[in-house]
């Protein structure tokens, strides 16, 4: 079944607004404290969750199709394989002395 | 036996008018939209991923200049700008819904609404970059740092190394965010237009359930540049001016 014929009721979607909105004001205040290290790791995750409510509700990737959410899915992959080999690139460039940061 | 005049006529296949003859039914053409909308958006993904990468990149050579530039920006701006955006998702996510429903008053509310909200962010932006370029913190021959004193007065501010190349990516990721909300806008408007012409119904909505993921996904860019490039600088003592 797609999603064609899911009518999502408007008080879901106000929800989702509502937690979208509360996670911003989190992520200001949270902004506010040291964490030290912990700082943007926490920011990232209060974003990764926000953009996956929108993701799944505000965008109806929760009711799409399998193929639909596979390349959805894939898109993010790509993505982490682009920052991980990246940095893993120049974070290891002094360990074996090679020119460059 | 069938001649050319009679295979020009639908009355051998009766469809809905707005079936396009590469798909069997409305609901495959609806799922192949999203799909392709989707492939889209996945290179959009990968296209910002890029400029991330450079943030990420620098960011990792330059820890100080990071933090000292972002207490530079605006954080009332960006959160305003970021409430802005979560409440055009909201009335996008409507605007679809009432097109879904068959609602042509409330597919005209909520994209109108949409469109207010994204033009609100455009003009905020615009402030913000005003008060960049007055206070000197555009790259380039013009680079001439300046801070705003308790008294309103301006004072050369002096920003560690590297802090050009974080307002070059300031510029440059919140910049072409905002040709994507420009883009967004319009193709806003045309749906709206599209909409009052009473095209949409509940057996046809695709324009508007793919325009509306077009303008999500812009949405949920802005909810990681905001906190990346904005809420650095807190630690510096007191919130940026």
């Amino acid at each position: 079944m797609s999603s064609a014929h899911v009518v999502v009721p408007v008080r879901l979607y106000v929800t989702i607004w509502l937690a979208l909105v509360v996670g911003t004001a989190v992520t200001v205040l949270a902004a506010h404290q040291d964490f030290g290290r912990l700082n943007t790791p926490i920011a990232l995750g209060i974003a990764v969750t926000k953009a996956s409510l929108v993701v799944l509700f505000f965008m109806g990737v929760r009711s799409n199709t399998s193929l639909t959410k596979v390349v959805v899915i894939a898109g993010f992959f790509w993505l982490f394989i682009l920052f991980g080999l990246g940095m893993s690139d120049y974070l290891s460039r002094p360990w074996l002395g090679v020119p460059g940061r | 036996m069938l001649t050319g005049q009679d295979m020009i006529g639908h009355a051998d296949h009766p469809h809905h008018p707005r079936l396009q003859h590469h798909f069997y039914s409305m609901e495959q053409q609806l799922e192949a939209s999203i799909l392709g909308m989707w492939v889209f958006l996945v290179t959009e993904i990968m296209f910002f991923g890029g400029l991330f990468m450079a943030y990420i990149v620098y960011r990792t050579a330059y820890p100080e200049a990071w933090m000292a530039s972002s207490h530079e920006l605006n954080v009332y701006m960006g959160g305003a700008n970021t409430l802005v955006l979560i409440c055009s998702s909201l009335t996008m996510a409507l605007a679809v819904r009432s097109a879904q429903i068959g609602s042509r008053r409330g597919q005209i509310i909520n994209l109108i609404l949409t469109i207010v909200f994204g033009v609100t962010f455009l003009v905020v932006k615009y402030f913000e970059y005003k008060a960049k370029f007055d206070h000197g913190l555009v790259p380039g021959p013009h680079w001439d740092p300046h801070e705003v004193l308790a008294n309103g007065s301006l004072a050369p501010l002096s920003l560690p190394l590297g802090s050009q190349i974080f307002f070059s990516l300031y510029f440059i990721m919140t910049g072409i965010h905002a040709a994507h909300m420009v883009a967004g806008v319009v193709l806003m408007l045309i749906i709206l237009v599209m909409a009052w012409k009473g095209r949409f119904s509940a057996d046809y909505y695709g324009p508007v359930e793919i325009s509306g993921l077009y303008w999500h996904f812009v949405d949920i860019v802005w909810i990681f540049l905001f906190p990346l490039l904005y809420l650095l600088g807190f630690h510096f003592g007191g919130p940026p001016v």
